[in-house]
């Protein structure tokens, strides 16, 4: 199962510059641990002391903001693409 | 009644036109809020005047008061249009990755420009005017990310006008930049139709944009409240500038590149009640015209020679 995972700049210090790496995982969260075990201490970036999310990263899958998809439950399936972004303002 | 005192009294009212040929089915309808009809052409010409005039009944406006704010560009060129009717002056931190049209029509209104860095985008034009509001006490920040006034012209105007003219409606599609019309329109809509979804549409950028020195440096909008939306959903340049050349093609309707990303997430959601075999009206925010634009590129070459084009600016 290969999922394409793009990677901000300030977190590519994990993935040696990489912008897109591949993962596995049948739920977000279960990528993010498969992440981890390549790229040390990027879970440590994206989810919080309390379990969850960092309050200023935003993770999409097929552009779909996880927030809103069941979180670090949020399914996932072999060729979708899950994108990580710090929020930033806009307007 | 098309009839006004002045220009800032035409404020609102535009019209929401349906899109017969990018509606998916009879059954499934997209409708367009034509927001650029608004006094300067954008739809922060709501959320400008209601800021103003709050600011105002607080007294906090003497006359020949000045006014800072950071803004990419329509934000400021609403103020900047009421300001000078006003006798206030207008000082706009704008991130120096802004089309040069946003610049010309500010510094028409005669409006100071005060650049902040390219790389990070808005955040960097937001903390280096809270840094200008510390150091000048009597200069009035409005701060559009947090003024409640910014939402409540949207609960107010928006909304209202909104369910007037499609009662029927099922979802709302609205762009995400201080979140002021999507908690406004949303907030209004949840208490007047049982079941609406708020949809919002999220520009993505090129990565200059989100260059931040590190991830605490982030920022959310104080007038973001999750609670109120469905779903959010991101949009890259390619897929909003092709949404805007269908827009033109299919429907005639030129419009800026924001309201390209909410046009794609807004058939997004369209597909999804086609396949799921319900009704749905569907109502979109077409933010403003395409004219503050057409220096991007978006609008001529191919698809990837104008995504490549809007790379590191700030299209939305």
């Amino acid at each position: 199962m290969a999922i394409e995972v793009r990677i901000p700049t300030i977190l590519r210090s994990h993935t040696g510059g990489e912008k897109t790496v591949q993962g596995s995982g049948d739920s977000l969260s279960a990528l993010i641990d498969d992440l981890d075990a390549r790229h040390s201490g990027i879970k440590g970036r994206l989810i919080a002391d309390d379990g969850a999310l960092h309050r200023f990263v935003n993770v999409y899958v097929n552009d779909e903001d996880v927030r809103f998809t069941g979180a670090l439950e949020t399914p996932l399936k072999d060729g979708d693409s899950v994108t990580v972004l710090p929020a930033v303002a806009g307007g | 009644m098309a009839r006004f005192d002045s220009l800032i009294d035409s404020l609102g009212g535009t019209p929401l036109v349906g899109l017969p040929a990018l509606s998916p089915s009879p059954e499934v309808r997209l409708w367009a809020k034509l927001e650029d009809h608004n006094p300067t052409g954008s739809v922060k010409d709501r959320a400008a005047f209601f800021m103003i005039q709050a600011a105002e009944a607080e007294g906090r406006f003497k006359p020949g008061a000045t006014i800072l704010e950071p803004t990419s560009g329509n934000t400021g060129i609403s103020l900047a249009m009421i300001a000078r009717q006003r006798g206030y002056k207008l000082i706009c931190v704008m991130p120096e990755n802004t089309s040069i049209e946003r610049r010309q029509l500010l510094e028409m209104y005669g409006a100071r420009i005060i650049s902040s860095p390219a790389e990070g985008g808005s955040n960097e034009a937001v903390a280096v005017a809270k840094k200008l509001a510390a150091e000048h006490p009597d200069w009035e920040m409005l701060y559009q990310y947090g003024n409640p006034a910014n939402a409540r012209a949207h609960y107010e105007t928006t909304g209202p006008e909104i369910l007037a003219d499609l009662p029927t409606i099922t979802h709302f599609v609205g762009g995400l930049g201080t979140a002021g019309t999507l908690m406004g329109v949303g907030r209004f809509l949840r208490e007047k139709v049982p079941g609406v979804a708020i949809v919002a549409a999220e520009p993505r950028y090129g990565e200059l944009v989100y260059g931040l020195r590190n991830i605490d440096e982030g920022f959310i909008p104080e007038l973001y409240d999750p609670t109120v939306l469905t779903t959010r959903f991101s949009v890259g340049p390619n897929d909003a500038i092709r949404r805007v050349r269908e827009l033109i093609d299919r429907e005639g309707i030129f419009a800026g590149i924001s309201t390209g990303a909410i046009l794609h997430a807004a058939l997004g959601v369209a597909e999804r009640e086609v396949a799921a075999g319900r009704r749905a009206d569907i109502a979109l925010i077409v933010c403003d015209g395409g004219w503050k634009y057409l220096s991007t590129g978006a609008y001529d070459g191919s698809l990837d020679e104008a995504t490549e084009a809007l790379d590191g600016q700030l299209w939305a």
